[in-house]
């Protein structure tokens, strides 16, 4: 009630209708015209920690052989042991450390970018912090998703994680040379990813051992502009 | 915990549509399927509103349930999480038609009356 004259219209309602993430939504959409306007391909790889992003990443790296030029965005909570091995490789690495931060968002990824400076017709990684929950909801400007899952996790994650999943064009099984070792049924984690995601590609590899990683060295070299 | 994150973005959205304007409701949609969970949201708005414009605001938070259609034949039916089956032909592959919803409706301000502070009350 107001104070002064005891009338009740002291309260207006303001319609908003925005939608929560549309800064993040805004600065995504900024760096899509930025990487654009360059040619550069942006590829945001997520998965929970100790799938293999990083053993990926190298292997890529390694095999592409500066054709496109790999450049690397690695986000982790804390330490830059992943930005120091992709710079081992020989390649341009940008260590963002989130501090508390489950996931990467398009305005941490537009300084990142800025700091690498990509050269036309390249491919800039962004590997997200290791989360199947957080970074499917953030856009951060990439052109393509692909999500990491290994073979040591178990063959439901697509569905304890349909959010992830479903946000993926690819999803790469990684680690299937430990299938001999293993009780991971690969058909049923097809059909669990088929259930939350049909429009996916499903890509076995190993990045160690190297078994099936040409399918998808390839269709990197596709997509670049 | 991403709705740490997301309820910031919720106040700092606030606060650029209204500047200093006190705020005394907001009103959120938070669809079933939006991946986002109201009542994490709810847990930590009073800690992130602290020290804003939004502090003390009542939260309101409606959550639509999500709605897909049956990729296979083509029935509509709700649905409270990504993974489904329909209900007619018991198939998995199912298109989500809404239950994303992730926005601000609108808010309550409160504002300075418009009697002057030394008028007489009427009774």
């Amino acid at each position: 009630m107001c104070g002064t004259c005891g009338c009740s219209a002291n309260s207006v309602t303001i319609p908003l209708e925005q939608r929560v993430l549309a800064r993040n939504d805004d600065l995504a959409h900024r760096n899509r015209e930025w990487l654009a306007q360059r040619d550069v391909l942006a590829v945001n790889l997520m998965s929970s920690p100790g799938s293999g992003k990083t053993t990926l990443l190298e292997r890529t790296i390694r095999d592409l052989g500066g054709d496109p030029v790999v450049s690397v965005v690695e986000g982790d909570q804390e330490t830059s042991f992943d930005a120091e091995r992709i710079r081992a490789t020989g390649c341009r690495a940008v260590q963002v450390n989130t501090g508390a931060g489950c996931h990467l968002d398009a305005g941490v990824v537009a300084a990142a970018l800025d700091d690498l400076a990509p050269p036309a017709h390249s491919v800039v990684f962004v590997e997200n912090v290791g989360n199947l929950v957080c970074p499917a909801l953030f856009d951060l400007g990439e052109r393509h998703r692909v999500v990491v899952a290994s073979v040591t996790e178990g063959e439901n994650k697509p569905l304890k994680y349909p959010h992830m999943f479903a946000a993926a064009d690819v999803v790469v099984l990684n680690k299937t040379d430990l299938l001999p070792h293993l009780d991971f049924d690969v058909d049923a984690f097809a059909g669990h990813l088929d259930r939350v995601n049909p429009r996916a590609a499903l890509i076995r590899l190993s990045a160690t051992g190297g078994t099936g990683f040409e399918v998808w060295t390839d269709l990197v070299r596709g997509w670049v502009p | 915990m991403h709705e740490v994150s997301i309820t910031q973005e919720v106040v700092a959205a606030i606060a650029e549509r209204l500047g200093d304007k006190r705020v005394t409701v907001v009103r959120l949609e938070i669809g079933k399927l939006s991946g986002v969970v109201a009542d994490a949201v709810r847990f930590c708005f009073d800690l992130v509103a602290e020290g804003t414009t939004v502090a003390g605001a009542r939260l309101e938070i409606a959550e639509p349930p999500g709605r897909v259609l049956c990729r296979d034949c083509a029935t509509e039916y709700e649905a409270d999480s990504l993974i489904v089956l329909c209900p007619a032909c018991g198939s998995a592959h199912a298109e989500v038609l809404s239950g994303n919803e992730l926005r601000i409706r609108s808010v309550e301000v409160s504002v300075p009356c418009a009697a002057p502070a030394a008028a007489p009350r009427t009774r």
